[in-house]
């Protein structure tokens, strides 16, 4: 009975597209599912953005505040660990883009192969971030009741004034926004290896692969925020 | 139009027939309403949920008032006071007033009022109400193991350091209604941009659609602010940071500006879809073509927009600049333009109109009164030197009320009894309603007016005892306060009478435009037989013969 009244009204729609089954009901055709899907993604990443941006707020309030703790602390971030990152971050931005390319010509192998080296690469991200949060551990350098600040001295060893609260101030930003970015990371990971083994089911073809396009772009945001993240907390207090 | 046929075989439908599937009677276990993906029972899902928590919140405004009967701390004392009043205005701010218009009727009338099938996101829609559910489950147990008392607005460094309550908690439920929101939000822009019926252009947009898709618009952008400002105080509570914490290099003011980035737009987000509920009720009973269409439309947008410039209005005495106060001053004049513009169409649409007195024209009657008592306080308060006066008295809490419950209350009642026949497919009993629309206007001036002079004298908020020379207004005010919760109480009891024993309301009894009145009462799940396409511009009541209304008076 509800099938019958959704059909009613556009018969000639119906036939058309019988032949997809991943075509919703409350549709009239692909093309109308398509846009509101990727709109909707837009939309949320549009949410993540805003979500995102009161961190970089309060980065960009409390570095104005405290310029030199700010400076100080951020020159004891690993640049090697963060630039290597930042690569591994762009390799597979460009393997999402090859994966959404192969899901558009219709290539499962290719697809399922494009999405777990995106998978692997978000995985060597977080293992070398990992790294990056032990080594603030063995450093003190993690906020709380153990921390410690006394590099008070940049890389020319000229000394920098500065007050360890808001050194330590620093960290707390550089967890939260670190930590959220890492577990929209890990989020994308799981994302992506749900398509991988949906992929390899061949439940995408040319005509649908709307979801293999959505995470992408989630995936391009996530990086995108990285490579925001990267200069302003490492890279940007380094004048030498 | 198709739905005419429909209608007579509605109206000659005797007890014994079976009666039309309908998205009411088409599935009756748990299972069917609980996984429903159907927008109108997600709508009905909502309805029982926000009355739960309103009746919730309601309760503790009762517990508020009975200890404000008396000037000493007889009741409770200052500990408990602060749970109650925080908790009064968590659920009403976060679990009644943010949803209560949009995931209700906008959920159930977006895409009747386009002529869709559906919402674009069913599942996003169901999964929203879920954790609506989760959030409020949350902070119901939060409230049993001892509640919370930061006030709703979570100001640091008490919450984060200060407080021995369940701050966390509480912030958590918050956070998790917040996401249920942006979703509503996320679902209603894509369903208006791209689920439209054929020829429903922009400009042929209902009014209440504009409003909801302004609406929906805050909820996206405000909301995530307010989601990481949350997670940023319960980690510094968590893991004892600085991040707004004085002593640790942190700013409290940071807080603020985040906090009220957010919830200063949202009490546009309660008062919009109000709003446009408003303007739906005026034109229909008012027999006449809306006044300055456009205007009404774009001003929804423009509330959206300026509103997202006004938030340190909260902080003037907080220690902002008074080059930036002067400035959100300006901004806060400036926002009123819009709401403004609202008021005078709606009462040039009523300009030699052919006026009916029903229940929900009574209710819009009420919002325009109130909302324009609300709005006009909140000028005084933008005014920064009599800000600095009634700053944290009784007046603000008066103003916000008159908003909040005198605008976004009269406008979901007054929609409720408006969109009633078309939910349920019976007619609520108009003199009960009459009666009822009645004690809410009379009940909530009672309640609410004296808290002005209150505040104008001196009374502070947030105290559970005064000096006894307030006490006459706060009689009035608990007495006022009595009487609304009758009015309150009223309409659910005939509602859910008229579930069982309400006249059967025709396809469209009140003789509307709109889509929503073009398909059966109550809709078949697919909202339309057949895809209506639209030729015709919104309100066109001068093309509509004003025929008496049907609506059948039960007495």
């Amino acid at each position: 009975m509800t099938t019958s009244q959704a059909t009613t009204g556009s018969v000639t729609t119906m036939e058309h597209e019988a032949h997809n089954p991943a075509l919703l009901h409350h549709f009239s055709d692909a093309q109308q599912q398509k846009n509101a899907a990727s709109l909707g993604m837009w939309l949320f990443l549009v949410t993540e953005i805003m979500f995102f941006g009161g961190m970089f707020c309060a980065y960009l309030v409390y570095r104005l505040a405290h310029f030199n703790a700010f400076a100080a602390a951020s020159q004891q971030l690993s640049i090697k660990m963060g630039a290597f990152n930042t690569a591994v971050l762009i390799v597979s931005s460009v393997t999402v883009v090859l994966a959404v390319k192969a899901a558009e010509v219709g290539k499962r192998k290719l697809l399922v192969g494009y999405l777990v080296v995106t998978v692997l690469l978000g995985l060597t991200f977080l293992v070398v971030k990992g790294f990056e949060y032990n080594e603030k551990f063995e450093r003190h350098h993690v906020p709380g009741a153990t921390f410690k600040f006394t590099d008070t001295f940049d890389d020319n060893g000229k000394q920098i004034p500065v007050n360890p609260k808001e050194a330590e101030l620093f960290f707390s930003i550089y967890f939260v926004m670190t930590g959220m970015h890492a577990l929209h990371m890990i989020i994308g990971c799981g994302l992506f290896s749900v398509l991988a083994i949906l992929s390899w089911k061949g439940h995408y073809t040319p005509g649908y692969f709307t979801p293999i396009e959505n995470a992408g772009l989630y995936w391009h945001l996530v990086d995108i925020i990285w490579i925001y993240l990267f200069p302003l907390l490492y890279l940007i207090s380094r004048h030498s | 139009m198709a739905s005419k046929a429909a209608s007579t075989e509605n109206t000659a439908m005797s007890a014994n027939q079976a009666p039309k599937l309908n998205y009411l009677n088409n599935g009756h276990s748990l299972k069917s309403w609980l996984l429903t993906t159907d927008h109108k029972r997600i709508a009905m899902l909502y309805l029982i949920s926000v009355t739960t928590f309103f009746f919730i919140g309601g309760f503790f405004a009762m517990l508020i008032r009975l200890e404000l009967l008396t000037p000493q701390g007889d009741l409770m004392q200052a500990d408990t006071y602060n749970k109650v009043f925080t908790m009064h205005g968590m659920t009403m701010v976060f679990f009644f007033l943010i949803p209560v218009v949009p995931a209700v009727l906008g959920n159930f009338l977006v895409p009747l009022m386009i002529g869709a099938k559906d919402l674009a996101f069913p599942r996003i829609n169901l999964l929203s109400w879920y954790l609506y559910i989760i959030a409020g489950t949350l902070f119901l147990h939060c409230m049993l193991i001892g509640g919370v008392d930061t006030g709703w607005t979570f100001y640091t460094p008490y919450s984060t350091v200060g407080s021995n309550t369940n701050v966390i908690e509480a912030g958590l439920a918050v956070f998790i209604a917040g996401f249920s929101s942006i979703f509503t939000g996320l679902n209603f822009i894509v369903t208006i941009h791209r689920m439209r019926a054929p020829g429903l252009t922009w400009d042929r947009l209902p009014l209440f659609i504009w409003a909801n898709y302004a609406t929906s618009l805050i909820m996206i952008l405000g909301t995530p602010v307010v989601a990481i400002t949350i997670v940023l105080v319960a980690v510094e509570r968590l893991f004892h940071l600085g991040i707004f914490d004085p002593a640790l290099g942190g700013d409290p003011l940071l807080f603020q500006h985040l906090f009220w980035f957010y919830s200063h737009p949202a009490v546009y987000i309660m008062i919009l879809p109000s709003m446009g509920v408003v303007s739906e009720l005026i034109t229909c009973f008012s027999r006449k073509r809306i006044f300055g269409y456009k205007f009404i439309a774009l001003s929804s947008i423009a509330i959206a927009v300026i509103g997202f410039l006004v938030w340190a209005h909260h902080m003037f005495v907080a220690g902002i600049s008074l080059y930036a106060a002067m400035i959100f001053s300006f901004l806060t004049f400036f926002v009123g333009v819009p709401s403004a513009v609202k008021v005078f169409n709606w009462t040039a649409t009523l300009y030699k109109s052919s006026i009916t007195y029903a229940t929900p024209m009574l209710y819009a009657f009420g919002f325009i009164g109130l909302f324009t008592i609300g709005g006009l306080t909140g000028l005084f308060l933008a005014t920064l030197g009599i800000d600095v006066h009634v700053t944290d008295t009784y007046f603000v809490v008066a103003h916000f009320h008159y908003v909040m419950v005198g605008g976004v209350l009269m406008g979901f009642l007054g929609g409720m009894h408006f969109w009633w026949p078309k939910i349920s497919g019976r007619m609520y009993p108009e003199g009960w309603a009459r009666l009822s629309a009645l004690l809410v206007f009379v009940g909530f001036n009672l309640t609410f007016f004296p808290q002005f002079i209150l505040g104008y004298v001196g009374m502070p908020r947030r105290y559970w005892q005064y000096p006894p020379e307030f006490q006459v207004l706060n009689v009035l005010s608990t007495a006022g306060a009595s009487v609304l919760a009758v009015g309150y109480l009223l309409p659910m009891i005939y509602f859910l009478w008229s579930l069982k024993y309400g006249p059967i309301a025709s396809d469209n009894p009140w003789n509307a435009a709109g889509l929503e009145w073009k398909t059966t009462s109550p809709p078949p799940t697919f909202n339309f037989d057949e895809t209506p396409v639209v030729t015709w511009e919104a309100y066109n009541y001068d093309e509509i013969p004003d025929v008496p209304l049907e609506a059948p008076v039960a007495r």
